[in-house]
């Protein structure tokens, strides 16, 4: 993969060169914390922005939006207009989460309405160095190899870029002159040991080898009911989640009756209708049950499906879940470590 | 607007969720709360080319009520037309039964995996049902009978409440006269007693399976969740395989496509890998039954 090499402080001419691909967004601090926002000014961009409350998937699958619409008996496809955009600042575990989207709403039966919005953005990545929250390294979603168009890597008073993608090159050329090709072996070092630090930084380490064997002898444990006795079954946990991806569907009709959208709006299995039919029987009535399936998606389902976890290891269940029940309490108790439940 | 964006008259959209226009061709009632629906779409080359598997199911969309997966019950050995078997019970049902003949509603499909007929060709085949299980069951029984040299002995044990209750009768009745196959029909109850045949559950009808080679054979069932325990241990008891003994499962539904997330089991979703599950499945997947 190609690597360029871009001064901190042209940063801010870059970004503004950014605009005329098309609409540039990346986090910028909202009161105490951070959130994905159209950058007018390249200024307001957040850098030191770890995780943005919710992850960037919201970019691809909005909490809700039109599918169709509808009059009397004929339906009519509903696509947002969704012009060319760059996302700016995507840490490796988002990019990862983006990946893990991909292959749910691209490979079988692609969602034309999750490509149409993935089609018309550019992803670019920004290194961090973790917080205590962060468990990224543990999901192997620490460092990205792909998935992204240009790749910002801080490498002291510079960054290395890495260029994904085609359409990262042309980003590039969006302005050249801002960037130098010549790496040596200075760069290697420096960049060595910024990759050093980083993996030093991570509190929470987990050896996730074998988890889906656990979640198996873990099925009738008394975990699931202590976990549910305090879980508020609010649902946040899905809505921070870079990979939950559950939507339900909705028709709304106008006034008139005759006409209306089938809206599609984010869903979670937390919610207690999550699994009810017709008729009454709830599949997955018991909060326990439900708070299983969430973790059992993350940690067992998807390494059977697709050899690794749907857990990025992001941080925002552990930043949001008012009651503190989040994926690294429950690799812990899993792993049969004390924790307070 | 491309031709894209309005409904495709002659062949599916390329957009997976876009519900094709079908006609309710014919509806009638099968028990006060159960009706039959012959659907078609609206195009006749579209209604030929239709292809599907017994045990699929599709998506059925009222506008402005919402979209709901129902079982197909006919066969794909009679093209032309799909039929469901559906009964009142939630909302969409609810709108969907004051839908008469000629009404077009919101069709997309076929979904999940069916039944493994070339697995079961050259099978003996035993299929056991119960009250609405027949909506699935009836698309593998025609089908069999429309390809009948292809499989080897075939019984059909269908149980139901009462007479008034028993989905199809008219139909079960003549089936129960053909000498290709066994038809054996029971009812829990017969406050009429008329019905001149077996009452009592469907169990009690096991000890009429005669000649039966169970290593040769696949058996199925769908019907009451309360029935599955009892049958299948009268299946394990006949010696039939596990993984030769189908079923097939009911979940709430958002897409048909493996998006929604709403069906998934494990690591699988009801929508692709099922709705057909054999009991080694359910024995192996937590959570299945």
């Amino acid at each position: 993969m190609k690597a360029l090499k871009l001064k901190k402080e042209d940063l801010y001419a870059y970004l503004e060169s950014l605009k005329s691909y098309g609409e540039l967004w990346g986090p910028v601090k909202r009161g105490e914390r951070y959130a994905y926002a159209r950058l007018v000014n390249v200024r307001e961009v957040a850098l030191q922005a770890l995780r943005t409350i919710l992850p960037p998937k919201k970019f691809f699958v909005p909490p809700r939006f039109n599918m169709f619409r509808y009059s009397e008996d004929r339906y009519t496809e509903a696509f947002e207009d969704v012009k060319p955009r760059v996302l700016f600042g995507l840490h490796p575990c988002d990019i990862h989460g983006l990946m893990i989207l991909d292959e749910l709403f691209l490979e079988r039966f692609p969602d034309p309405y999750y490509k149409k919005r993935r089609e018309a953005t550019a992803i670019i990545g920004l290194s961090c160095i973790p917080d205590d929250k962060c468990m990224a390294r543990s999901t192997n979603t620490h460092a990205v190899e792909g998935g992204f168009d240009l790749a910002f890597n801080e490498l002291g008073e510079e960054y290395l870029v890495w260029v994904g993608s085609s359409l990262g090159d042309d980003l590039v050329r969006l302005n050249l002159d801002l960037f130098n090709e010549e790496i040596d072996a200075q760069d290697l070092q420096k960049y060595l040991e910024w990759r050093r630090k980083r993996d030093s930084r991570y509190k929470l380490n987990f050896d996730l080898t074998g988890m889906p064997d656990i979640m198996e002898l873990s099925w009738d444990s008394d975990l699931w009911q202590e976990l549910a006795d305090k879980c508020l079954a609010c649902g946040a946990c899905s809505m921070v989640c870079p990979t939950c991806n559950c939507y339900n569907i909705r028709d709304v009709s106008d006034l008139s009756l005759e006409s209306g959208v089938r809206e599609r709006h984010w869903d979670s299995c937390m919610n207690k209708e999550y699994a009810l039919v017709a008729g009454g029987h709830n599949f997955r009535e018991a909060r326990a049950e439900r708070l299983k399936l969430y973790y059992t998606h993350k940690l067992k389902a998807f390494i059977t499906e697709y050899g690794k976890p749907s857990c990025v290891g992001c941080g925002r269940c552990i930043d949001t879940c008012p009651v503190n029940i989040n994926v690294a309490e429950v690799i812990r108790a899993l792993k049969g470590q004390e924790v307070k439940v | 607007m491309t031709g894209n964006s309005q409904i495709a008259a002659s062949a599916p959209s390329a957009n997976p969720f876009m519900p094709e226009q079908m006609r309710i061709v014919r509806r009638s009632d099968l028990t006060s709360d159960v009706r039959f629906f012959q659907v078609r779409p609206v195009d006749m080359e579209r209604a030929l080319s239709l292809d599907y598997k017994p045990g699929q199911f599709m998506m059925v969309s009222l506008a402005g009520v919402g979209e709901s997966p129902f079982s197909i019950s006919s066969t794909p050995s009679r093209p032309g037309m799909l039929e469901f078997c559906i009964r009142k019970v939630g909302r969409l049902t609810g709108e969907l039964f004051k839908y008469k003949e000629n009404s077009i509603i919101g069709v997309r499909g076929p979904y999940g995996n069916g039944f493994p007929l070339e697995k079961m060709i050259g099978h003996d085949i035993l299929i056991v049902v119960g009250g609405l299980g027949v909506a699935p069951l009836r698309s593998l029984l025609l089908y069999i009978l429309d390809n009948r040299d292809k499989f080897g002995k075939f019984y059909v044990l269908l149980g139901a409440r009462t007479p008034a209750e028993m989905l199809f009768r008219k139909e079960f009745f003549e089936i129960k006269e053909r000498d290709d196959l066994e038809c054996l029909l029971t009812v829990d109850n017969d406050p009429t007693s008329q019905w001149p045949f077996n009452k009592g559950v469907v169990t009690d009808l096991f000890p009429k399976i005669k000649e039966l080679d169970p290593d040769n054979t696949f058996a199925t069932i769908c019907g009451p969740p309360v029935m599955y325990k009892f049958v299948v241990a009268e299946f394990l008891k006949l010696g039939i395989p596990k993984h030769q003994i189908l079923m097939t499962l009911e979940r709430r539904m958002h897409c048909g496509i493996g998006k929604c997330g709403h069906c998934a089991i494990g690591s699988i979703y009801t929508c692709l890998d099922g709705p057909v599950f054999s009991y080694w499945d359910v024995l192996h997947m937590k959570d299945l039954i």
